[in-house]
């Protein structure tokens, strides 16, 4: 007698995808604006990116009602910190309290796939990845979500070090100038967005450094 | 006792096959078309529509594929479902058509290629997964019919089939009139498959149209390509990645060939 399976399932796939880059002194998080369900488009302009304090944005794929959920979350707790400690909290701190959050779901996660990016406390660009469940790490650029297959390949060729034999070893926060960066990430949505069907229409853009958080928009192709 | 293979399918692994999923094997998966596929009848015969994407799960395999495949020169066939099948059942029924054209020495008719098509889908019992538009003009006049894969047939004026089939079908029954002209009908068959492209995840790239007329078929591959790649306006340069650390070079030894004798081969 085999065991009964569910026929409903708590979760639905939204689809999209998400990069972040780290520089010397800037960070770029992009994610589509695509949001689907199956084979049917939800919206073509939903925004998957959310600023969580001055130096420190989100961006997440996935489940788009639970990373709404999860942003509720780290935003009134972010609140909370700054009535505590009278300061905006840093994005090591914010990372560390995504991954507790996430981990707190341990046996119900948040279907929310998220890169972090920001400017860490020398203003130095930094990026965090995390899994549904709350493993993170320090990285110098990342994706998630449906296109993240096919970008983290071309991400790698282009911002890491061939060999960790050769000297001297390709540092992980690119050398590349903000505009190169920006070039890279837009080339990789237009790329991603020709063979995943999950990526597309447009391209959400957030640039944070030194002089503050920008926003710019790149049209993709919309079938 | 052995008894040889007649051809058709062999059942044989279902059962191992269903072992090896419980114990969490990931079966490959096969290139589906996606796809939105359209026919209709208009004043002077019949046109049919197509985009161009072929999809592998959420992955795009092909960006420009041809749907619209040949059956006849009046008879032309779009296929969804999986793409080896309606590759397979479309050359195999124009093969066959052409034979009986050879046999007959009439035009081929449209009902001909309908009753091969259905009768083999049904002997496959759904197994071959080909969803068809079939369309043409023969003396009868014009003819178009959808192809289900189980085997059944629908005789309509206008049709559409794929994962886009509703989107198009929408355009199609706010916008069918009988009797359109040729350039309307174009119109209206692009219209139809645009949404598919626009509005269906399954569906993309380029439109393909195929008019055919008494005595004249017209195949218009890419009719529409609405979907240009813009960026980045020029190329990425890959510089060469991997360093060459050492090298050796391992001689092979020689072979030679060993004659004994010399009555090798006799008579």
């Amino acid at each position: 007698m085999t065991k009964q399976q569910a026929n409903w399932s708590p979760y639905d796939n939204n689809g999209g995808t998400c990069v972040a880059v780290a520089g010397a002194d800037y960070c770029v998080i992009a994610a589509d604006t695509r949001m689907s369900t199956g084979y049917n488009i939800l919206t073509r302009d939903y925004s998957k990116i959310i600023k969580l304090a001055d130096k420190c944005v989100m961006a997440s794929s996935g489940f788009q009602a639970d990373v709404r959920a999860l942003q509720k979350v780290l935003a009134s707790r972010h609140l909370i910190y700054q009535h505590q400690h009278n300061k905006q909290m840093s994005c090591p701190a914010m990372g560390q309290l995504l991954s507790n959050t996430l981990y707190y779901k341990r046996f119900f996660p948040y279907y929310s796939f998220n890169v972090l990016g920001g400017l860490d406390n020398e203003g130095k660009g930094c990026v965090f990845t995390y899994d549904a469940v709350g493993s993170y790490e320090r990285v110098g650029y990342s994706s998630q979500g449906s296109g993240s297959t096919l970008i983290m390949p071309f991400l790698d060729n282009q911002l890491k070090s061939p060999s960790p034999l050769l000297l001297p070893a390709k540092d992980a926060v690119t050398p590349l100038s903000e505009s190169e960066a920006i070039d890279l990430v837009k080339t990789c949505f237009a790329s991603a967005t020709e063979r995943d069907i999950y990526t597309g229409d447009k391209l959400e853009i957030v640039v944070l450094n030194a002089g503050g958080i920008r926003r710019e928009e790149m049209d993709l192709r919309k079938d | 006792m052995e008894v040889p293979q007649k051809g058709g399918f062999s059942f044989d692994l279902c059962r191992r096959n269903e072992m090896l999923v419980s114990k969490g094997l990931r079966s490959p998966s096969f290139l589906k078309t996606g796809t939105t596929i359209v026919g209709l009848i208009f004043q002077d015969g019949v046109i049919l529509g197509a985009d161009t994407r072929a999809t592998e799960g959420p992955i795009v395999a092909d960006k420009n594929c041809e749907k619209i495949h040949y059956m006849a020169p009046n008879i032309y066939c779009c296929g969804a479902g999986t793409a080896a099948d309606t590759e397979a059942v479309t050359d195999m029924v124009s093969s066959q058509l052409k034979l009986h054209r050879y046999h007959t020495g009439r035009e081929s008719r449209v009902v001909t290629a309908l009753t091969l098509l259905k009768s083999h889908l049904f002997s496959y019992q759904g197994y071959v997964s080909a969803a068809l538009v079939l369309g043409g003009v023969d003396v009868t006049g014009p003819h178009l019919h959808t192809i289900y894969p189980h085997g059944s047939t629908d005789t309509l004026p206008y049709a559409t089939m794929g994962s886009g089939s509703l989107a198009a079908m929408a355009i199609f029954e706010s916008k069918y009139r009988e009797g359109m002209s040729r350039d309307e009908g174009i119109k209206l068959v692009a219209e139809a498959i645009l949404s598919g492209v626009f509005n269906d995840l399954g569906s993309g790239s380029n439109v393909d149209i195929c008019v055919i007329t008494k005595g004249n078929t017209e195949y218009l591959r890419n009719h529409l390509s609405p979907n240009p790649r813009t960026y980045p306006q020029k190329g990425y340069t890959f510089s060469k990645k991997t360093e060459v650390l050492l090298t050796k070079i391992t001689p092979l030894r020689e072979i030679v060939p060993v004659i004994e004798g010399g009555d090798a081969m006799e008579e």
